[in-house]
C-alpha cells in the first residue's frame, strides 16, 4: 500500500487542565491557521469557565508541587527536555507551520527550547542559595532567609515565538515550586497544546502547568481578576491589555511582570526565576555557650 | 496585681529638642513653603498639645521636588559608590550623635513611648544607614550582575507608626544604589523627616539628592503619579496600596509595597509559657499594637488555653499606660484621634459578633488619645477581629488542636506579612515555619529586626523587601 494512498489521521487539539485533555467547557473551538493562511486545525476557543477550572486545578497541584523536592522538580524539568527530544520531529513541523520558519530554523527553535528546560532543570535546587542565606543580624539569633514560589501563576505567552516563547516563559515559573495557568499564542497555539502531550508523560503531576488556547484577552481579563490567582506574566499581552490586566491584578495585589522586548534566543539568565518567588525569613533566638569567656 | 508596686515619675526632659513654631518643606536643600501656601499642623497625639505648624505640599511642589531629585540624580548616581557610601555613613553618625533628642522628638510627634524610641527605633535607624552606606561601593559583588543601575528619582510615602525607622528603610538603600528621593512623611508625624533634612545638611548631603514633602494622602498620590519618578516606595495600608498599585498601571515604575498584616501567633503546648507570654505582649503591644507585622491573632494550643490566657492577664495587668516621656511607660497613646476612632469602631464591632472583651484595670489619661490593652476569647475566624487588621493594641484569642489546624488558621488571611511560633520541639518549627506564608517567622521570639534582615509581605501584604541584600533590589534596574 503506498503512502499516497493511505489518510492521514488528524489530531483533535485539546486543552491540558489538571492532567486531563478537555474540550473547552463551551463547546467552542476557533480556525487555526498556518502563516500563509492555510487550515491546520480546530483549536478550542477558552472560556472563563475554562480558565477557573484551570486556576482550581493549579491550585490542587501547588501544595505536592512546591513542596517536592527541588531536586525532584529538577528530574521531572529534565525529564521533559527527554520527552521533547523524542517528539523533536513533531514540534519542528508544528513551529514551522505556525511561524513561518524554514525546517532548518524551526529544528534550531526546538532545540534551543528542548536544551532551556535542561537549563531550568538544573536551576530548581540551586536558586535557593543564590537568592537566600543567613543574615548576620547584630544579635543573638539565627536568621535564614529563603525564597519560596508565589503560588498560581497565570502566563500569558508570547503570541509569535509561539513554543520557544513559550517554554522560555513556563519552565521558569514551574521551576521554582509555581503552578501555571498558560494562555497560548492566539493565533499559533498548537505547539503549546502539544506541549501539554508532553508534559503529561513526563512525570510532570497533573494541575502544574494548564494550558489554554483562544483568545487571549477574553481568557486574561478572568485569570488577572481572579482572587486565587497571586502572579500574572504578561509578556503575551499587547500595551493596551497589559495595562487593563496590571489594574485588575492590583485587587489581590498579584505579583506583576510587564511584558519587555525579549530575545528568546539569549541567555535568559535569572530574572524569570526570580519575579515569582516570595522570600520568607525565618528567625530563631540562638542562647549561648561559653558565657563565662573560655573558648572551651 | 495592678498597684503592686508604684513608680515615681520619671520623665525624660524634653529640653533637649527645639521644636519650632513652624516648618518648611525641603526642596534642593532649601526649606520653603508650599507653593500655595498651605499648612497643617500637627499635635502630640498623648496631650493633643500642637507642637509645630508645618507646610504642606502640593501638586506644585510635588514637581519642584522631583525636578530638584530628577537634576542631583545625574551627579549623585555618577559619584563613585565609595564616595555616596561615606555621606551615608556621615548620617549615621550624626543620627547616632543627635539620637536621643530625636528619640525624644518622635514620642512627642508619635506617642510612642521613650523606651522604644531610645532602645528601638533610634537604634535600628542608624543602623539601618550603616548598613547600606557599606553596600554603596560592593553593588558588583550584589548578586545582580555586573554594574547594576539606579533607577532615577525615587518617589517614598511612608506612614506614621515608625516615622524616622520607615524613612532609614526607604532612603538608606535609595541612595546607596544612586537613586535621588522625595519623601512624603504621614500627616500626624512629620517633624523627625523635617530634622532628618537638617541632618541631611550637617552631612553636606548635595542640594536635591533628599527632598521631604510633609502633605496628607494627595500629596502622596501626585507624587506616585507624577510622570518623572521612576520608582514608587509605599509602607501603609493595604487599600492605599491597591490604589497605588492600580496608580502605575502601564508604567515603567517600579513598585515597593509594604503593607498591613494579622499576624498569627501561634504557642502549641510544649512552649515555655512565661516566655511565650511576653512574645505575646511585646507581638501586640510594642508600639500600642500600631504596627504592620504585630501578631494580633493569637493561636493557642486548647490544652494550655486557660493557663496560657491566666498568665497573660496577669501580665498585662502590669503593663504601665501613660506619659510617653515616662521611661517607665510600657504603653503610650495612639498616634491620632482618627486612629483611635477605627480602633473603637473594630472592637465594638468583635463585641457585636460575639466575642468576650477583657481588659486590665487600667486608668487612661484626660486628654489625648489612648486605648487600654485589649483581647478577645471566644474568638473564631468569621468574626471581623479575627480579619482585619486593627492597628491598636486589641489581641483576637482563637484555640486550635492540631499543628495543622494551626497552620490552616495562620494562613487563612488576606494577609501574609509575620508569624509567631513558640514551642520547644525543634522540627515542628522547622516544619511550621515552612508550611506559613508569612514574609517573616519569627520562632520563640517576636518583633525582631535588623538591616541585614529581609522584611516584606506574601499575599496583599504588598511585595518586594526592604533590609539586607535583597532591599537593594527594589531600587536597581535588575
Amino acid at each position: 500500500m503506498s503512502d499516497a494512498m493511505r489518510l492521514s489521521v488528524f489530531k483533535t487539539y485539546k486543552l491540558y487542565v489538571g492532567g486531563k485533555f478537555p474540550r473547552s467547557e463551551s463547546g467552542r473551538v476557533y480556525e487555526v491557521t498556518d502563516s500563509k493562511g492555510k487550515w491546520l486545525a480546530n483549536a478550542p476557543l477558552s472560556s472563563r469557565k475554562d480558565a477557573r477550572d484551570a486556576v482550581v486545578a493549579a491550585r490542587k497541584a501547588f501544595g505536592g508541587w512546591s513542596g517536592a523536592t527541588a531536586y525532584n522538580r529538577g528530574q521531572i524539568l529534565y525529564r521533559i527536555a527527554e520527552m521533547l527530544e523524542g517528539r523533536k520531529d513533531q514540534f519542528v513541523r508544528e513551529v514551522a507551520q505556525a511561524e513561518g520558519l524554514s525546517k532548518s530554523k524551526a529544528a534550531e527553535v526546538v532545540e534551543t527550547a528542548i536544551d532551556r528546560w535542561v537549563w531550568y532543570a538544573g536551576w530548581t535546587d540551586k536558586i535557593a542559595q543564590v537568592v537566600g542565606g543567613a543574615n548576620p543580624v547584630a544579635g543573638p539569633y539565627f536568621n535564614l532567609s529563603s525564597p519560596e514560589p508565589t503560588g498560581v501563576v497565570t502566563i500569558v505567552a508570547p503570541q509569535e515565538s509561539s513554543f520557544l516563547g513559550l517554554v522560555s516563559v513556563v519552565a521558569p515559573v514551574i521551576a521554582t515550586g509555581n503552578t501555571a495557568v498558560v494562555i497560548a499564542s492566539e493565533k499559533a497555539p498548537l505547539p503549546a497544546l502539544s506541549l501539554g502531550e508532553v508534559l503529561a508523560t513526563s512525570d510532570l503531576p497533573g494541575g502544574v502547568v494548564n494550558v489554554l488556547s483562544g483568545r487571549t484577552a477574553e481568557i486574561a481579563a478572568p485569570l488577572a481578576a481572579h482572587q486565587d490567582v497571586n502572579g500574572i506574566d504578561l509578556t503575551g499581552a499587547d500595551e493596551v491589555l497589559a495595562k487593563e490586566l496590571e489594574v485588575a491584578a492590583a485587587d489581590n495585589l498579584k505579583r506583576v511582570l510587564r511584558p519587555q522586548a525579549v530575545d528568546f534566543s539569549a541567555d535568559p539568565g535569572t530574572h524569570r526565576l526570580t519575579s515569582f518567588l516570595e522570600t520568607k525569613t525565618v528567625w530563631h533566638p540562638t542562647g549561648s555557650l561559653g558565657a563565662s569567656g573560655s573558648a572551651y | 496585681m495592678a498597684s503592686a508596686f508604684d513608680y515615681a515619675p520619671a520623665p525624660e526632659s524634653r529640653s533637649i529638642v527645639d521644636i519650632a513654631p513652624s516648618y518648611g518643606l525641603f526642596v534642593d536643600g532649601e526649606f520653603t513653603d508650599a507653593a500655595d501656601g498651605k499648612v497643617f499642623k500637627t499635635v502630640s497625639p498623648s496631650s493633643e498639645e500642637v507642637l509645630a505648624e508645618v507646610a504642606r505640599a502640593g501638586a506644585e511642589d510635588v514637581d519642584r521636588a522631583v525636578k530638584a531629585a530628577r537634576k542631583a540624580f545625574e551627579t549623585w548616581s555618577a559619584l563613585p559608590g565609595a564616595e555616596r557610601a561615606k555621606y551615608l555613613f556621615r548620617i549615621a553618625r550624626i543620627i547616632q550623635e543627635r539620637s536621643r533628642e530625636l528619640a525624644v522628638l518622635e514620642t512627642l510627634d508619635n506617642g510612642k513611648p521613650i523606651k522604644e524610641t531610645r532602645d528601638a527605633d533610634l537604634p535600628l535607624v542608624a543602623a539601618h544607614f550603616f548598613y547600606y552606606a557599606g553596600w554603596a561601593d560592593k553593588l558588583d559583588h550584589a548578586g545582580f550582575g555586573a554594574n547594576p543601575r539606579p533607577l532615577g528619582v525615587a518617589g517614598q510615602v511612608i506612614p506614621w507608626n515608625f516615622p524616622l525607622l520607615m524613612l532609614a528603610w526607604k532612603i538608606a538603600p535609595a541612595l546607596a544604589t544612586g537613586n535621588t528621593v522625595v519623601l512624603k512623611p504621614a500627616e500626624t508625624t512629620p517633624l523627625s523627616a523635617l530634622f532628618f533634612a537638617d541632618i541631611c545638611r550637617q552631612a553636606g548631603l548635595p542640594n536635591g539628592v533628599v527632598n521631604i514633602l510633609p502633605g496628607y494622602g494627595d500629596t502622596g498620590s501626585a507624587l506616585v503619579a507624577h510622570p518623572d519618578v521612576d520608582k514608587v516606595a509605599f509602607t501603609g495600608s493595604t487599600a492605599v496600596g491597591k490604589a497605588i498599585a492600580r496608580q502605575i498601571a502601564g508604567t515603567r515604575k517600579k513598585v515597593t509595597l509594604e503593607l498591613g498584616g494579622k499576624g498569627a501567633n501561634i504557642v502549641f503546648d510544649d512552649a515555655p509559657i512565661d516566655q511565650a507570654v511576653e512574645g505575646i505582649v511585646n507581638g501586640i503591644f510594642f508600639n500600642q499594637g500600631q504596627v504592620c507585622c504585630a501578631g494580633s491573632r493569637l493561636l493557642v494550643q486548647e490544652s494550655i488555653q486557660d493557663e496560657l490566657l491566666d498568665s497573660l492577664k496577669r501580665r498585662l495587668s502590669t503593663l504601665r499606660l501613660g506619659d510617653p516621656l515616662d521611661k517607665n511607660t510600657d504603653i503610650g497613646a495612639i498616634n491620632s484621634e482618627e486612629q483611635l476612632a477605627r480602633i473603637t469602631t473594630l472592637v465594638e464591632a468583635g463585641e457585636a459578633e460575639g466575642a468576650e472583651r477583657w481588659s486590665p484595670a487600667c486608668e487612661l489619661p484626660t486628654s489625648g488619645y489612648w486605648f487600654a490593652p485589649t483581647l478577645f476569647t471566644g474568638v473564631t475566624q468569621a468574626h471581623t477581629i479575627a480579619r482585619d487588621e486593627i492597628f491598636g493594641p486589641v489581641l483576637s484569642v482563637l484555640t486550635f488542636r492540631t499543628p495543622d489546624e494551626a497552620v490552616a488558621k495562620a494562613n487563612n488571611s488576606q494577609y501574609g506579612l509575620s508569624a509567631g511560633i513558640w514551642t520547644e520541639k525543634g522540627s515542628r518549627i522547622l516544619a511550621v515555619a515552612n508550611k506559613l506564608r508569612a514574609g517573616v517567622v519569627w520562632a520563640n521570639t517576636f518583633n525582631k529586626f535588623d538591616p541585614t534582615s529581609p522584611f516584606g509581605g506574601y499575599k496583599e501584604s504588598g511585595f518586594g523587601r526592604e533590609g539586607g541584600r535583597h532591599g537593594l533590589e527594589a531600587y536597581l534596574d535588575v
